[in-house]
């Protein structure tokens, strides 16, 4: 099977793959970037922890082919803390307990961050709908929230 | 399998038309890359559409209406600042697929053309008036939507032929539309029923209407006996019960997990009276 070669930015560095036409970008952020934040819970745009930005935009990597990512400028979780500082959302995260096994987390941030992003007051209802799409067997999801509309709070009083 | 990402729909068309096997169109891919995972659909030609001029625009037609190309995406749909005023419904329709990443991709063209029974941004393009424009071997068409879906997963659209955009008509006047659906949660989740219900008046009077149903037969319906019904009258509680009873006297449901033909059935009636409604409020001026 001939492999297509891809150049892509993740992160903000330039990154260049190999792969096959079929692989999604979620197999190639793990299997071949070694960037393994992006979990694969169905791989079938159901469960979130696959989250990624693509040029600024929330999707699910398992929905979209590496092929795909040819010229695009992608966010994964990996990402999001500024060397050893972590990311406020981070932050809170572990402030709220807000993650037990961590499957769902990594979705999570990246899903949290691309609304505060687009939205930096969102009200209660407006986090758990943005949310809807990321799912989360252990927290029963309350501290989650929390979590987010603190950070949201504490990133207003920042600004 | 073969990835092909064309610069022209001409050369999508000529890919297209000599393609051995099974041949998929990417866009959104929601659909697509969830059939080839399951391995319900492995294509053996991709044609990834998006990096065609235009297709990522909403624009307005010369006569008023929107053109949506065919990489146009929900959530591109919701935050447009016009059409949304224009044809509320159509975009709630829309807004009702999926989780927040599914709108990142997910096209309305691209619901149209999976032909999912339960599709909810067809019911509202069908009451919209919305028409497919095609480019195939032979030329350009337009499909209206009601015409595009030719039961579970077919479409009408011919060997060769790739959907370009979808245009919706102007709105004129003293119009407004609605789509509500019904499923057991508040998010994420496959219409039961659908119901849409596009209208006009001239004060309290219904000029004109379109109604479509979701989720209750092979594909979409277009309910053509809404104008009499509905047009010439005031939305009292007679024309509502009238409209509830077409409605439900259009349902040709199946059984299964999601909800008996007796629920479907009656559930149709309940959404049609609610859409008409907000519908009818919107072309009176109520804001969406
Ligand atoms: S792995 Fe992508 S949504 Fe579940
Ligand atoms: S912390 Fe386990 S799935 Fe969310």
């Amino acid at each position: 099977m001939s492999k297509t070669h891809v150049t892509t930015k993740v992160n903000g560095d330039e990154v260049e793959f190999l792969c096959d036409p079929r692989e999604t970008l979620l197999d190639v952020l793990r299997d071949r970037l070694g960037l393994t934040g992006a979990k694969e819970g169905c791989g079938t745009g159901d469960c979130g922890a696959c989250s990624v930005t693509v040029d600024g935009r929330l999707v699910c990597s398992c929905l979209m082919l590496g092929v795909e990512a040819e010229g695009k400028e992608i966010g994964t979780v990996e990402g999001i803390a500024q060397g050893e500082t972590l990311h406020p959302l981070q932050k809170k995260f572990i402030e709220y307990a807000a993650l037990q096994c961590g499957i769902c987390t990594p979705g999570i941030l990246i899903a949290a961050k691309s609304l505060l992003e687009k939205n930096p007051a969102p009200t209660e209802t407006e986090v758990r709908y943005w949310l809807a799409g990321n799912l989360c067997r252990c927290t029963g999801y309350d501290k989650i929230i929390r979590a987010v509309m603190d950070t949201a709070a504490e990133m207003r009083e920042a600004s | 399998m073969h990835y092909y990402k064309p610069a022209s729909f001409a050369e999508a068309v000529a890919l297209a038309a000599g393609a051995e096997g099974i041949t998929r169109i990417l866009a959104g891919g929601t659909d697509v890359l969830v059939q080839m995972r399951a391995d319900i659909v492995t294509p053996d030609t991709l044609i990834d559409i998006k990096a065609i001029p235009g297709t990522h625009e909403i624009a307005r037609t010369a006569e008023g209406g929107w053109r949506i190309g065919v990489a146009v995406t929900g959530a591109e749909m919701s935050e447009h600042p016009e059409l949304g005023r224009d044809w509320p419904g159509v975009v709630e329709a829309m807004d009702l697929i999926g989780s927040t990443q599914v709108q990142g991709r997910a096209t309305p063209i691209g619901n149209l053309c999976n032909a999912s029974p339960a599709a909810d941004s067809v019911p509202a393009m069908i009451a919209a008036g919305a028409v497919l424009n095609v480019i195939g071997p032979d030329g350009s068409r337009d499909i209206p939507a009601e015409e595009v879906p030719a039961g579970p997963g077919k479409t009408t659209l011919k060997k060769g032929e790739i959907a370009t955009a979808l245009t919706l008509p102007p709105r004129g006047q003293n119009g407004g539309d609605a789509y509500q659906r019904f499923i057991p949660r508040t998010e994420m989740d496959i219409a039961v029923v659908g119901c849409a219900l596009n209208l006009t008046v001239e004060g309290d009077q219904i000029t004109s209407a379109r109604m479509a149903l979701g989720a209750v037969a092979p594909t979409a319906l277009l309910i053509p006996a809404v104008t009499e019904v509905l047009v010439g009258k005031t939305l009292d509680d007679d024309a509502l019960a009238a409209l509830a009873a077409l409605a439900e006297a259009n349902c040709n449901p199946i059984d299964d997990k999601r909800g008996t033909v007796k629920f479907r059935t009656h559930v149709a009636g309940v959404l049609a009276r609610r859409v008409a409604q907000i519908a009818y409020d919107r072309a009176k001026g109520a804001k969406a």
